[in-house]
């Protein structure tokens, strides 16, 4: 034995030199895997190099502890259900150097189990508890024994009240980031106090609270407050922001979208004293007009702007121009009232823009995309989702003179395969979506496949005239490809699946109603895409079991399917419970599924977290077996929605202009 | 015992005294010298004059007064608090014997807030002086509770003199305030009578005390009221039934000019016994009654609600029922409050006190446990020595410790780090679960032997 150790040369590196080499692995989680299995050195030095675990069961807790003591990020999100036992097992096994653990969506968890967490764990300076609704007060006041706690998210904790903020807030004096969201129990008593006893808070996320302006009087007073998300708050009016004319000087993001009681007389309150304003969110809020962008006229450091719903005007719009900073980022996305004159206006004058929103903008012809490409050269994101108004040539623009996009949104427009020839020439592309363009052919793609070799992401849903070529092409010349929906494609075959297969880092198949793949072709993908971890063939009526045991078999990524429609019976879905990864199944309308086969089924797949299934079988299934499996951590979600009628697509892109103003 | 014996002797630290009865119920009653605290009683003499004080004088600010005010309220609280909790913890050790520099610690700091305390009164009260010395001839008229810190001889004081004067008055106020509660009844005192001008009755003990008052001469069967007895006496003859048998009996004296009376307490050394020297007489025999049981007797009536607050009078014990248990917004230190933006101010104002959760909602989860997993879970906990309840087995531990610094009004070095409310539920249930917490680590148990 000791021959053999001093035969293996990693025994002359030094461990930290590995752990370098495992820190460019650790990307692909395969490679890890792979580097642990190969000897019993190597066994060990990944276990102590690995510092964040995300489990995928809680039963598999005690091993994985044990194998790595380094553990300082805890991912328990995967988690169907996390127990108190568990929570004092992380919390004797990773005392001292645990420094951040996620319970975001994972139940089951008792306020006992939080306070042995917060009081063994000295060093934990993150908790998400996000989505916990059910947690009390109580809890928070174990929480605030976590005295080094910095970080702390309990977004949609409906239960919790100012009492328990108030805990924590004077619990936990270090307090840097907290998000409050939807905790509608929560006013302006804790938030008021949080203010006055966190002096550290940089984060702070009001979004949807209760709360009036009493309390910004003492949030404006935080010196190191940054970022401010004020969205949804109805309390926060005009009249009273003026208290606030000095406050706030480091602040560098706000967030008012919502917020229907400031406009343009309060909102220069809230923001005058923040010069340093980076980021502004005016989301569906009052209309902006030109003395609403008035007031940001001298803010220099601006870069990012977000105006998504509002009611905008030409004047609004043009002073925008006028602002003295430069923007980065700007989103009109659904905002009435953008017009070719307006919206010129703004470009030309913000030529440093990398990302644009224009989505569902339907005022907007080519003569806007003219000067958005003429002056805006360095976008790197344009979402030009549903402007209709804009022709087939406009695209040919976007591909001439914006060669750096990396993110392209065309969505239901006009674009056809001579756009999309000049748009291969953006090399840098990663996500592309094409969804419901029927002027695309293959022809177009096969030149984007050759072009953009960085794609990474390719939305085709119901651009119907693609066939199996297009997919070959982009198989061939996308390696990196990880999402493809090819949705409704009614021509798509196996062959697409077949080219996929090419593909190994695809996570997301989308084919949805694509009724002329079968099981052989989906065997393919299961075979050469190992990372698979999203897949949707509803409505794929010639896959049945034989495409389910190739899957159970080699996608042991899989968490989320979705068999609605299928010829899938009992024995194929039996079959995918050996995906110890699977959490998530909607399986509706399967003609071969007997209620004995199902309970079979949701007993075997021992993760689930989710199931979409028909409300008739809420009275097939045994009521202890719902209420055990509710227990286990599993959500039903039980829908009779009766089978409605194909849509022929142009009939149903017809009627959606016909809703249109 | 005389009062002012019985506060030079709290002063002295003896220890001893902390046992008597009436100085827990000190802790208590710190509360009214606040409500009869001159400074509130000179803001509302009279809407009217007060209207009419304002016009004369521009520089009295309401509501720099009003500001003030409520801090003194905040800082009084705070220390009936303390004082509360003091006194909560002599409960529990009594029959051991206290460390004599921690009683002369925590003494002196009580002495020290209420001195600080004493100051602000006076300081805000000082504001008002000249308000007070335009209003001479109004003064004893519309407002009889200024009469307190009027010299009983004197009409309005000269400015110079006022402050000490009103030092005094304030000193009455913190050493007697057991008779504060009396003026609140309405029946103040300090109308400038000068002694001799009016008759002093003295009423027995068992007067006093007896349940009635007025006994029927022919049956002997006793009431409460004169008029209840002259409603009894109709049954005995027909001559009982004369209008002038029925009509109240003073009716006929009030022709001649009677002089007024005024009544003494039996208790000898009690200011309001006649033969103390700052005599103050009580106006009425219910005022008589009320000081007596009050002041002189044991506190019979426990309420029903929270089994610890005492009243010897009954008429005390229903005003507190309506309003025991309303005060639900509870401080790790111990102060309720009946209103929630009083707590989240008491606590945005002291370092380290912390909002209490009440116990029931404890027993919350994230959601429905199967049965084996939450009692596995229960059997963790109480086995788990990560459970350092070294502070959390109660607050008051904490205030134990003899080496912090003990501050009532300044938390700040006090330790209230542990966890206050929630991890006594699971050692409720068992004495047994206890023991093994107090074998060790506890810092409470530490702190008891040392004592």
């Amino acid at each position: 034995m000791k021959k053999q150790k001093q035969n293996n040369p990693f025994n002359l590196v030094a461990e930290e030199i590995i752990f370098i080499i495992l820190d460019l692995l650790n990307r692909n989680s395969l490679a890890i895997k792979s580097f642990s299995l190969v000897c019993k050195s190597f066994y060990a030095v990944e276990s102590k190099h690995r510092c964040s675990l995300k489990p995928l069961r809680q039963d598999r807790l005690p091993a994985l502890l044990s194998r790595y003591p380094n553990i300082t990020h805890l991912d328990l999100t995967l988690c169907s259900r996390v127990s108190d036992a568990s929570l004092s097992l992380v919390s004797h096994s990773c005392a001292s150097s645990l420094r951040s653990i996620d319970f975001s969506r994972t139940p089951l968890f008792s306020t006992y189990g939080l306070l042995g967490l917060a009081l063994n764990c000295k060093n934990i300076v993150e908790i998400d508890l996000s989505n916990a609704t059910e947690l009390k007060d109580s809890a928070l006041a174990a929480v605030a024994e976590a005295k080094n706690l910095e970080k702390l998210s309990l977004a949609r904790c409906k239960s919790i009240t100012d009492m328990g903020v108030g805990c924590v807030a004077v619990g936990c004096r270090k307090l840097r980031f907290i998000c409050l969201k939807w905790c509608f129990g929560v006013g302006d008593l804790g938030i008021g106090l949080l203010a006055v006893k966190c002096k550290h808070l940089c984060f702070l996320d009001l979004s949807y609270l209760p709360i009036t302006n009493k309390c910004l009087s003492s949030i404006s007073k935080l010196q190191h407050l940054e970022e401010l998300v004020l969205e949804g708050c109805f309390g926060i009016e005009d009249d009273s922001l003026a208290v606030l004319k000095h406050g706030c000087n480091s602040l560098k993001s706000l967030d008012v979208s919502t917020c229907q009681n400031i406009s343009h007389n309060g909102l220069p309150s809230l923001i005058n004293g923040a010069l340093g304003l980076r980021q502004l969110t005016l989301a569906h809020g009052s209309p902006v007009t030109s003395s609403l962008a008035d007031c940001l006229r001298k803010h220099s450091m601006l870069q990012s702007v977000k105006l998504d719903g509002c009611f905008v005007t030409d004047d609004g719009l043009k002073t925008i121009g006028n602002w003295c900073a430069s923007l980065r980022e700007l989103s009109l996305s659904k905002c009435s009232g953008v017009t070719d004159e307006g919206l010129s206006s703004i470009v030309t004058k913000h030529g440093d823009l990398r990302k644009l929103d224009i989505t569902c903008c339907r005022k907007i012809t080519d003569a806007s995309i003219a000067s958005i490409t003429n002056s805006c050269k360095s976008l790197t994101s344009l979402r030009v989702e549903s402007c209709t108004l804009v022709t087939r040539e406009a695209f040919v623009l976007i591909g001439q003179r914006c060669h750096l996009l990396e993110e392209l949104d065309l969505t239901d427009n006009e674009v056809d395969d001579k756009g999309l020839k000049y748009i291969s020439r953006c090399s840098e592309l990663s996500s592309l979506k094409l969804g419901i363009c029927l002027n695309i052919t293959d022809e177009g793609l096969i030149h984007i496949g050759k072009g953009c070799s960085k794609l990474v992401e390719l939305d085709l849903y119901r651009s119907e005239e693609i066939t199996d070529s297009a997919i070959l092409a982009i198989a061939q010349g996308c390696p990196g490809l990880e999402m493809i929906n090819i949705a409704y494609c009614k021509y798509i075959t196996d062959c697409s699946l077949l080219s996929l297969s090419k593909c190994p880092q695809l996570k997301t198949l989308e084919s949805r109603g694509c009724s002329l793949i079968t099981s052989l072709g989906l065997k393919a993908v299961a075979v050469g895409c190992k990372e698979l971890t999203k897949l949707d063939i509803k409505k794929c009526h010639n896959i049945d079991d034989a495409g389910m045991l190739p899957l159970a078999r080699f996608s042991q990524n899989l968490r989320q399917i979705n068999l609605s429609h299928s010829s899938v019976t009992d024995i194929g879905l039996l079959s995918l419970a050996s995906i110890s990864c699977l959490q998530n199944m909607t399986i509706l309308h399967l003609k071969g599924l007997t209620p004995a086969g199902l309970a079979a089924v949701l007993l075997a797949c021992g993760g689930l977290k989710k199931v979409k299934l028909q409300a008739t079988f809420r009275w097939l299934l045994p009521l202890r077996l719902v209420q055990y499996l509710e227990s286990r951590g599993c959500m039903f979600q039980w829908k009779d929605k009766v089978l409605q009628e194909k849509l022929d697509p142009k009939c149903w892109k017809l009627k959606l202009e016909d809703l249109m103003p | 015992m005389d009062h002012k014996d019985r506060f030079a002797n709290f002063s002295a630290q003896n220890p001893q005294k902390w046992e008597d009865p009436s100085v827990l119920d000190y802790s208590s009653r710190i509360e009214p010298p606040l409500q009869g605290n001159p400074g509130a009683q000179i803001k509302f003499p009279d809407p009217l004059n007060e209207l009419l004080q304002a016009s004369k004088l521009q520089d009295w600010d309401p509501a720099a007064m009003l500001n003030n005010l409520s801090f003194l309220e905040q800082k009084i609280h705070h220390l009936r608090g303390l004082v509360h909790s003091i006194v909560g913890r002599r409960d529990r050790v009594s029959g051991q014997a206290q460390p004599y520099g921690l009683v002369a610690q925590q003494q002196q700091l009580v002495t020290a807030d209420l001195t600080s305390i004493i100051v602000q009164l006076i300081s805000t009260a000082g504001g008002l002086l000249p308000y007070v010395k335009h209003t001479p001839s109004t003064q004893s008229a519309t407002s009889p509770s200024l009469g307190q810190f009027q010299p009983q001889n004197g009409g309005g004081g000269s400015g110079g003199s006022g402050v000490s004067e009103l030092q005094n008055s304030v000193d009455v106020s913190t050493n007697e305030e057991h008779e504060s509660k009396d003026e609140e009844d309405g029946e103040e005192l300090g109308e400038n009578l000068f002694p001799g001008t009016y008759e002093i009755l003295q009423l027995e003990k068992e007067e006093i005390l007896a349940p009635h008052t007025h006994f029927c001469t022919i049956c002997g069967k006793g009431f409460k009221r004169d008029a209840n007895l002259r409603m009894h006496m109709r049954g005995h003859g027909d001559e009982y039934k004369t209008p002038a048998a029925l009509a109240k009996p003073n009716k006929e004296s009030s022709s001649e000019p009677a002089l007024i009376k005024r009544y003494s307490c039996p208790f000898t050394g009690c200011k309001r016994n006649k033969d103390h020297k700052k005599f103050q007489p009580l106006k009425t025999i219910l005022c008589v009654k009320n000081h007596y049981k009050r002041t002189h007797c044991d506190k019979r009536y426990t309420c029903s609600r929270c089994n610890t607050k005492k009243f010897s009078v009954i008429a005390d014990l229903k005003t507190h029922e309506k309003h025991c248990g309303k005060d639900k917004w509870l401080c790790s230190c111990g102060t309720t409050f009946s209103r929630k933006d009083k707590l989240f101010g008491h606590i945005a104002l002291f370092q380290g006190h912390t909002p209490a959760i009440p116990l029931d909602d404890t027993k919350g989860s994230t959601g429905i446990c199967d049965p084996g997993d939450s009692s596995e879970a229960v059997n963790k906990v109480g086995n788990m020595d990560m459970f350092n309840f070294s502070s959390s087995v109660d607050v008051k531990g904490s205030i134990d410790d003899p080496a912090g610094c003990f501050s009532p009004l300044n938390f700040e070095t006090c330790n209230f780090g542990g966890f206050h409310e929630i991890p006594r539920q699971p050692f409720d249930d068992s004495e047994s679960s206890l023991a093994f917490l107090l074998s060790g680590s506890c810092s409470y148990t530490d702190k008891s032997g040392e004592d």
